[in-house]
């Protein structure tokens, strides 16, 4: 039975495995923290993009695009970079702290959530334009209309930034450094349990991870039907 | 959208919380694989608390990478085992002092059937030679870690340089290495503390050990204060004071797994 993951999984849930626990609560926290702090730069950003014509618009599009793809262990090494001591923000101290896994993962979900509003914001401000012009709007004022209008679509992109944060494993493992009771999280867990050939571990957590990613898209979408239906 | 915004409000305060719970005392040590996922860490960390209140915040990673930690002053202490990369770095002037801790030695791991008969060898070169011959897949962490280090030291020892199709350079951690050579039936060298504590081994079995060339010391090293004055050097010492101790020494001789202790102190 101690061989089966899902049997792991279940006993780890059950049991209240105190470190378990710790985990989970970590990667929670610095993955929502990221998720918050990119929406609240990136969907303003992406909205802004949509809304604003400037020269070079179409790079700016192209780069929001392509950041989306960015290997987490490359926005690892350059945040390291930047907070290692001999590097230019060294004196914050932040290297091998929860704090520095926050911006790692705000790099990460930030392009996402920034390229992604942009498109849902374009798409709706095509379809508000002429409301908008009789209305005699300016551009600043359509912002926050058309982000709260596009909420609903918002709440599907905040989602996938939460599950690139949660499921990356290469920027938090450079910039965190797996610290048992500091900043080990759920993704950086199971690299090291493998690495000590408890595959059955490894899973349990793994199964145990996508729980939790579960529950929280379920909780999101029963949150959103619910006010979709109140506002009708 | 109330209740995402005060679960979102929860995990904000207690990611301040989680912060501030952790202003107490603590030195960031730079160390290796083959220490942390043995789990000696976790057995002699508790009593150095104990002793002293100092939390030990340990960053396992290759010796390498562990030594560019240190370097850039990333980490205020670095307990690591190549003797020799540990004396250039006292040398170039990155540590101030170095003094050994503890031994254990590296082993050579097969599958059981043992196609190039290394368990006959009579030494290490031997039997390096040995696989070289029959061409049997080698695993090799190829990541500039203390073991991939004293790895290349006993091919070169041998007369061979390792190239071609059976000699597989993995850039990974011990215990990734030993997974992958479970998998592909191949010879792999490991450090034995990990090889012991390792819960996967599936055909594969220790086949080779005892020369003293595969000997593995490990050492603490003070950082230079002169190079980084803003690290935490007063713990630093405690810590490496500590390991060399009586009392650390002695924790170090406690750990055992399934009864086997995988460390011995020999500070001097």
């Amino acid at each position: 039975m101690e061989n089966n993951a899902f049997y792991v999984a279940l006993s780890l849930l059950l049991n209240f495995d105190a470190p378990l626990y710790q985990i989970v609560a970590l990667s929670l926290q610095v993955s929502l923290f990221a998720v918050l702090i990119a929406a609240v730069l990136g969907f303003p950003l992406g909205a802004a993009v949509a809304l604003w014509r400037f020269r070079g618009r179409g790079g700016v599009i192209v780069v929001l695009n392509a950041l989306m793809g960015l290997p987490p262990v490359v926005a690892g090494l350059v945040v390291y970079l930047l907070l290692s001591r001999a590097g230019p923000l060294g004196e914050w101290g932040l290297l091998f702290t929860p704090g520095a896994m926050v911006i790692a993962q705000v790099v990460l979900v930030l392009p996402i959530l920034a390229a992604l509003s942009r498109q849902k914001v374009e798409e709706m401000l095509d379809e508000y334009r002429d409301q908008f012009v009789s209305l005699g709007m300016s551009r600043a004022r359509m912002m926050p209309t058309l982000l709260w209008d596009a909420r609903f679509a918002l709440l599907t992109v905040l989602l996938a930034g939460f599950g690139r944060a949660s499921a990356e494993v290469g920027a938090v493992m450079m910039v965190g450094g797996n610290i048992a009771g500091v900043t080990r999280v759920m993704t950086t867990s199971i690299v090291l349990e493998t690495g000590k050939g408890n595959l059955p571990l490894a899973l349990g957590l793994g199964i145990v991870l996508l729980t939790l990613v579960m529950l929280i898209n379920a909780g999101a979408y029963l949150v959103g039907e619910f006010s979709r239906r109140r506002t009708g | 959208m109330n209740k995402t915004l005060n679960l979102v409000l929860a995990g904000v305060t207690s990611l301040g919380l989680a912060f501030s719970a952790h202003a107490e005392d603590y030195i960031t040590l730079a160390s290796t694989t083959s220490t942390e996922n043995s789990g000696l860490f976790d057995s002699i960390l508790p009593k150095f608390k104990a002793d002293t209140g100092i939390d030990v915040r340990v960053v396992a990673v290759g010796t390498g990478q562990a030594f560019e930690i240190a370097r850039r002053g990333d980490a205020d202490s670095l307990l690591v085992h190549d003797t020799a990369g540990e004396k250039r770095f006292v040398e170039n002037g990155y540590a101030s002092e170095r003094a050994g801790v503890m031994y254990n030695d590296f082993v050579l791991i097969g599958p059981a059937d043992d196609p190039a008969n290394i368990s006959e060898a009579d030494s290490a070169a031997e039997a390096f030679a040995a696989i070289a011959k029959a061409e049997a897949p080698f695993a090799s962490r190829g990541d500039d870690s203390g073991t991939n280090r004293a790895e290349l030291r006993l091919w070169k020892s041998a007369g061979i340089e390792p190239s071609g199709d059976w000699y597989r350079e993995l850039g990974s951690g011990m215990g990734a290495t030993l997974n992958t050579a479970a998998a592909m039936d191949a010879y792999v060298m490991s450090d034995r503390a990990t090889w012991v504590a390792f819960k996967n081994p599936q055909n594969l079995e220790l086949l080779y050990s005892g020369d003293k060339a595969m000997f593995n010391q490990y050492g603490s090293l003070l950082l230079s204060e002169e190079k980084h004055p803003d690290l935490k050097h007063d713990l630093a010492r405690q810590w490496h004071n500590w390991l060399i101790s009586k009392d650390g020494q002695q924790a170090i001789a406690d750990f055992k797994v399934d009864g086997q202790q995988l460390f011995f102190p020999n500070a001097k």
